[in-house]
């Protein structure tokens, strides 16, 4: 289980999270929503100890992140895998290399099982003849198709998705989440998704939260997301540019501003 | 935002960024123990940070070497011997010139490559993704790069050396109409093994230096190209101020009051 408790986080003068609460059972998929730059992926980087919060705390399976010794945050870490938004792979190295790099560290298996490993899980992402390749090889979608094989190489417990259909076309972006979806029901993983593409949240998500100003704004099922009478969880979902659906904002005016006028009526639900 | 506050917001900056210094060095010296870690880089390391900068460094050390010579000669004007010519040209590159303009290359070359293909690996979240895979970062960049950097600045130095030192005796032969035995009876005459080693001895604090500096400034990069670019810039001009600090400070604690 991954527990946000209360989490504050700042840089500089910018608040991103601002007592951020939010819990991942097992086995499902969450979905975190929010515009860009409202802190979904610093919310995810605190998982895996990537940063430290200001306040409150993270935990997963009751460890609590922020204060683990290094070498028992490497440990967790194995349990978790991480897809970057870009995929952030290693352009050195070949994309089996790219593939094997967790598990090597590992130090389990044999060189033959890795490479056996790293087919499976190429396999299983629909790439299975790219192995030898390097990283500016490949179009995007493909990098991040190796940047999921990496993370299901080690066969985590968790897998956190950063964005993984951002900048793909539609296509493309159906065939990330089917690979999402194939990874939670086959392997029965449990997932984070970041992402601010609702019609991938309703694909591969058993619950979506959205994260606003710093917190979450409200949380529920795939349904209940859809049905929300919340203005500004409304506005988002339905990718309007005003509160009421009229014209888009005077220029110059984002859509987060537009919506911050209604935060006192919407009211939180977190 | 008026003058004491400015002052007051630079002076912070700069505690913090010496508190994040010592922190990286820090983490960087704990690293350096898990020897399995880092150890399969370094020789990769060494090749590309070393034997790739050999030609630089010996471009460097035959035209200090020429006009090491000529140099020596214009100066001398009659007054001098013309086979100190040898010692001049001995002394100047093992002891300064070697180190310390070879070091300078190697800082633009080394320390900006280092700055640049780290800080490109943090933009583009390889850093974070090598975490995630339970890599130790400075395991696995950095203890690898300031071994290497350590280890091989000396050797391209030493090469350095015998290069320069060749250069300005063949100088010597073809301008200044110089033989082989005088050249070499003035390089040997105030010749000691302290010479070499005091010029190896600083070029492997440059390495080290220049390689540590470079994986700090790349790790802290920030904001895309520009952040990459401010890095390597910042490594080159830290790096080469840093050559001339440590070199003053072995002038004057090592060198300083020998016979």
């Amino acid at each position: 289980m991954i527990k946000w408790i209360d989490v504050y986080k700042a840089f500089g003068e910018k608040k991103v999270l601002d007592g951020f609460t939010l819990d991942v059972r097992e086995g499902e998929a969450v979905a975190i929503i929010g515009y860009s730059g409202s802190g979904k992926s610093v919310a995810l980087k605190h998982v895996v100890g990537l940063l430290q919060p200001d306040r409150g705390t993270i935990e997963v399976d009751d460890k609590d992140v922020p204060t683990l010794p290094r070498r028992e945050l490497y440990e967790l870490r194995a349990h978790i895998g991480y897809v970057f938004q870009f995929a952030a792979l290693f352009d050195s190295m070949t994309i089996g290399d790219n593939v094997a790099m967790g598990l090597r560290k590992r130090g389990e298996l044999s060189e033959p099982d890795i490479a056996h490993r790293v087919t499976e899980a190429l396999e299983l992402v629909d790439l299975p003849d790219v192995q030898d390749q390097y990283p500016a090889e490949l179009s995007g979608g493909m990098r991040k198709r190796v940047g999921i094989a990496r993370a299901v190489a080690l066969r985590p417990k968790y897998i956190l998705y950063d964005e993984p259909t951002t900048g793909l076309d539609p296509v493309t972006s159906a065939v990330i989440d089917e690979l999402m979806i194939r990874m939670r029901d086959k392997l029965g993983v449990t997932s984070v998704v970041i992402t601010h593409d609702m019609r991938s949240a309703y694909r591969v998500a058993s619950r979506i939260a959205m994260l606003y100003e710093g917190r979450v704004r409200q949380v529920g099922t795939v349904e209940e997301i859809q049905h929300t009478k919340d203005p500004i969880v409304r506005q988002f979902i339905e990718g309007r540019a005003t509160l009421d659906g009229g014209d888009a904002a005077s220029p110059g005016t984002s859509p987060a501003t537009a919506a911050g006028g209604a935060t006192a009526r919407g009211g939180g639900r977190a | 935002m008026n003058v004491i506050e400015a002052t007051g917001r630079w002076v912070r900056f700069r505690i913090e960024e010496a508190g994040r210094a010592g922190q990286f060095l820090e983490e960087a010296a704990l690293a350096a123990g898990s020897l399995r870690a880092w150890l399969p880089n370094a020789t990769q390391q060494m090749r590309r940070l070393g034997v790739d900068s050999l030609p630089i460094g010996l471009l460097i050390a035959v035209f200090t070497g020429i006009v090491l010579a000529l140099l020596a000669s214009y100066s001398f004007t009659g007054a001098v011997p013309l086979y100190f010519v040898g010692t001049l040209v001995e002394k100047t590159i093992t002891l300064e010139l070697a180190p310390v303009l070879t070091g300078l290359a190697l800082a633009g070359r080394v320390g900006a490559n280092i700055a640049a293909e780290l800080g490109t690996m943090r933009v583009t979240e390889q850093v974070d993704a090598l975490e995630t895979l339970s890599y130790d970062p400075e395991a696995f960049l950095v203890v690898p790069r300031v071994v290497a950097g350590t280890i091989m600045f000396p050797l391209i130095v030493g090469v350095a050396m015998i290069v320069g030192l060749g250069a300005g005796w063949l100088a010597s032969l073809g301008f200044l109409q110089l033989s082989s035995d005088e050249f070499l009876k003035g390089a040997r005459l105030f010749f000691g093994a302290f010479d070499i080693e005091y010029g190896l001895v600083k070029a492997a604090s440059f390495g080290f230096a220049v390689t540590l500096i470079g994986c700090y400034k790349g790790l802290r990069a920030r904001g895309g190209a520009e952040g990459v670019g401010n890095a390597a810039t910042q490594a080159v001009v830290y790096s080469a101020v840093m050559i001339l600090v440590l070199d003053a400070f072995w002038a004057m604690t090592w060198l300083h009051g020998r016979t």
